[in-house]
């Protein structure tokens, strides 16, 4: 990866030509504006409609914009959508299959060319989830070919996070706020008696070349000074916190733990965790047939572990119908079996799950609760 | 006939195969044997499964019973839409199959060793090549012992075959013609001669059969690292990309179905893990 | 290399218990018991099979279990009112060692430690043994699941 060359700095009009760039060379733009009372990723036309002047206000199971004095653009953390919507699709067709006279079958795999998505605001956070996806859809001895396809085309705009929410834990995680590796460009905003203005830095070829054709100035000292300090002030100002021991290990140790008896108290076993949560991958097939019974497709769709019918087994019922036991699973995937099974943990600490879970179970507060009871029940950390 | 495209992906995208023979196990239980239409999947190993698609309905995950070449057969009990679909196909159907997938038995690695085949009901289909393997070449291995267990005399799988091997069957509910042991599986392991030290054994079946056998294996000194048991849960990609099979850290579809006592006991023990 | 229940047994105990016992042989389809009549006697199978069952009107003679090979016939002789559950059947040609049930009872009684060495190994290797696997069938695992009748979740 190129290290960039020379930070630059851009002002508003400089992102609004970023934007105009990257539609000019046939890019699908998604990026942060307000609809419906949140802040949504949807696609982008124009710099005007990012969220300047808007931030948030997250709790536990509560979602508020609220407006901004200083117009900062990026100074909300996460929505309730995150970028797995772009790149692994709630519903996608994989396959068609035609049922000739003859009662041949011929199978087609979907070949619709994928979106050249570029992705504007992409928090560190939410950079590294998309990493943790590449792991699960790629990684392994299978590839899921439809998404690598939307994967490799799709240009990154990360953005520091120098506001973070009262449900933020990135820094637990080690995700955040500063950025890491995988972008094509990194801005960092800074807003000050100088002016509203973002440090920019080139990640890959592509992104200098982006770089190169927007209205900029080089850094000065100044501004790489403030931006550095916004970024380390972000990161004192966490709202929450794991607690600092091996959560893989926390989980493999609380299997049976009175505490899930606790949170399963309160889950409504609604998904909304995973639906909002930026790794949770989980599918399900549908096939269909048309009415001549001749044509059928394959379709997958999201699906959540906390449906009852997830682990359905054949001739039998659900391994895992108790609301304990499906909540349990999630959590010890996202932050336990996910290490086994894909060589790293599933969850980046962006808070989403608490702040769009309807009771306001907090994945941080459960895993302090069940560090506090092994550590009670005088288990080995 | 459609030729795919060589870089379609076999994982995903499933490959036409001809019903070339069925036969009837028993009232709810068939046997299928599928042969390519075109260019054949790559090779399955015993123990491995294939995904098996009815047109319109959907696919299941269903291990090789039986490989001969391109020829793969399965055995299909009908337990729901799909499995009805496939446990009803006549000779000629054209069927879509996904695959190989998931791990093997491993025969390789008991070579020298006695063998120990424990199977209940269904659990004989992925069972079978392995058995075809050893007696493929019986200088290889110790001793062999196959024990069975069947609901009844009728539904006892490859009835024909079994008898040939010499397997020791055992049935929960006889019929009036039946000469041979009643009882489970598991009573049959004082049978079997077999040196527990120097021997693998491989287990299919219920969830409940795999722990009581498996169980009593390494109490009788089996080494839990060479007890191979093959586990069941739901799969609806095979790639490892839908979720529905994990059981704790093992992404079933991609780590299983063939897995050790050693791996597989922590995980059964937990209860809706 | 066979582990029967002889071979569960401690060296001492064994050589205690078949001071006890005499050689025997039957012929296959010799009925050794009634359900019902005096269990005076039980015998170690040294080979051969042995079906333990039920006689029902109108549907004769139900197999519940079969004994074989190094397993112990019979338990009914150690409990009042000794008299036997089932009924048992050879199937084969049986070679067992054959025991007084009142002498081996008697003998129990007067060596209290031997008595509940050799009641222990019955508990769990006779009746333990033969209630899991009771137990086990109870749960018809090979058989259909006709509680539920559905695949893998709705509209597959």
């Amino acid at each position: 990866m190129a290290d960039g060359g020379a930070p630059a700095v851009i002002d508003k009009a400089g992102l609004d030509a970023l934007i105009a760039v990257l539609l000019g060379r046939g890019r699908t733009v998604i990026g942060p504006t307000v609809r419906d009372g949140a802040i949504v990723l949807a696609e982008l036309s124009g710099g005007d409609e990012l969220p300047y002047g808007w931030g948030v206000e997250l709790e536990a199971g509560r979602y508020r914009l609220r407006g901004r004095a200083d117009g900062a653009g990026f100074a909300h953390s996460a929505g309730p959508q995150s970028w797995k919507t772009f790149l692994h699709p709630p519903r996608e067709r994989q396959w068609t299959a035609e049922r000739g006279a003859d009662g041949e079958l011929a199978f087609s795999e979907e070949r619709t060319p994928p979106p050249a998505f570029a992705f504007l605001g992409v928090r560190p956070c939410d950079l590294r989830a998309i990493e943790v996806l590449d792991r699960v859809l790629t990684g392994g001895p299978h590839a899921d070919a439809r998404y690598r396809g939307r994967r490799q085309r799709a240009f990154v705009v990360a953005v520091e996070c120098t506001e973070p929410g009262a449900t933020c834990f990135c820094v637990s995680m080690g995700t955040g706020p500063a950025v890491g590796p995988g972008y094509d460009l990194a801005l960092t905003e800074v807003l000050d008696h100088e002016g509203h203005r973002f440090l920019v830095r080139a990640g890959t070829e592509e992104g200098e070349a982006v770089l190169a054709e927007l209205p900029q100035r080089p850094a000065d000292p100044a501004t790489r000074t403030a931006a550095r300090e916004r970024v380390a002030e972000a990161a004192d100002r966490m709202g929450r916190t794991m607690p600092p021991v091996d959560l893989r290990t926390l989980m493999r140790d609380t299997l049976e733990a009175e505490r899930w008896n606790d949170a399963t108290a309160r889950c409504l076993t609604c998904g909304n965790c995973t639906m909002v949560c930026p790794t949770c991958f989980c599918t399900s097939t549908e096939d269909i047939t048309d009415l001549t019974g001749d044509h059928a497709e394959r379709w997958r769709r999201w699906e959540s572990c906390f449906d009852l019918d997830f682990t359905h087994l054949a001739g039998g019922g659900s391994v895992r119908s108790s609301p304990r036991s499906r909540y349990r699973q999630w959590l010890t995937h996202k932050i336990g079996t996910w290490h086994d099974q894909f060589g790293s943990s599933g969850c980046v600490g962006c808070g989403r799950c608490i702040v769009w879970c309807p009771t306001g179970i907090d994945i941080t507060e459960e895993a302090h609760a069940l560090n506090a009871e092994r550590a009670a029940a005088g288990q080995p950390r | 006939m459609t030729i795919l495209a060589p870089q379609v992906s076999v994982a995903t995208v499933p490959v036409p195969y001809r019903v070339a023979g069925c036969s009837t196990e028993s009232a709810d239980t068939a046997t299928i044997a599928l042969e390519p239409v075109g260019s054949p999947l790559p090779a399955f190993t015993p123990g491995q499964y294939a995904m098996v698609y009815a047109f319109g309905v959907g696919d299941i995950p269903l291990s090789v019973c039986g490989i001969d070449g391109d020829r793969l057969t399965h055995t299909v009990r009908s337990v729901g839409a799909t499995s009805r679909a496939l446990w009803a196909l006549r000779p000629g159907t054209k069927v879509g199959v996904r695959g190989p997938f998931g791990t093997a038995w491993d025969l390789r690695s008991a070579s020298g060793r006695d063998l120990l085949v424990v199977a209940g009901g269904i659990g004989l289909a992925p069972l079978r090549p392995l058995v075809h393997g050893v007696l493929a070449a019986p200088e290889h291995y110790g001793q062999l012992n196959v024990l069975i267990g069947a609901r009844t005399p009728g539904d006892l799988l490859y009835a024909e075959e079994v008898r040939r091997w010499g397997a020791l069957v055992t049935v929960d509910r006889p019929d009036a013609a039946w000469t041979g042991d009643v009882g489970v599986v598991t009573a049959l392991l004082d049978r079997a001669a077999f040196d527990p030290p120097r021997t693998t054994a491989f287990v299919c079946g219920p969830e409940v059969m795999i722990r009581a056998a498996a169980r009593e294996l390494a109490h009788r000194g089996v080494d839990p690292g060479r007890i191979r048991v093959s586990l069941e849960r739901t799969m609806h990609c095979a790639t490892g990309h839908c979720g529905h099979c994990q059981l704790g850290p093992l992404l079933l579809c991609r780590d299983g179905p063939v897995v050790t006592w050693t791996q597989a006991q922590s995980v059964l023990s937990v209860r809706e893990l | 290399m066979t582990e029967g229940f002889l071979s569960s047994l401690p060296p001492t105990l064994r050589g205690w218990l078949l001071g006890f016992a005499h050689d025997t042989a039957f012929p296959g389809d010799i009925r050794l018991f009634e359900e019902g009549s005096a269990a005076d006697r039980f015998w170690l199978v040294r080979t051969g099979l042995i079906a333990l069952d039920v006689h029902i009107p109108g549907r004769g003679a139900i197999v519940v279990e079969t004994i074989g090979d190094g397993e112990l016939l019979g338990w009914s002789w150690l409990f009042e009112p000794y008299q036997w559950h089932l009924g048992a059947l050879t199937r084969t040609a049986v070679q067992a060692y054959e025991f007084d049930a009142p002498q081996v009872r008697a003998a129990m009684d007067e060596d209290p430690a031997a008595g509940l060495a050799l009641f222990r190994a019955i508990g769990d290797q006779v009746i333990g043994r033969r209630l899991r696997s009771a137990r086990t069938r109870l749960l018809d695992l090979y058989g259909p699941d006709t509680s539920r009748a559905y695949e893998s979740g709705p509209a597959r």
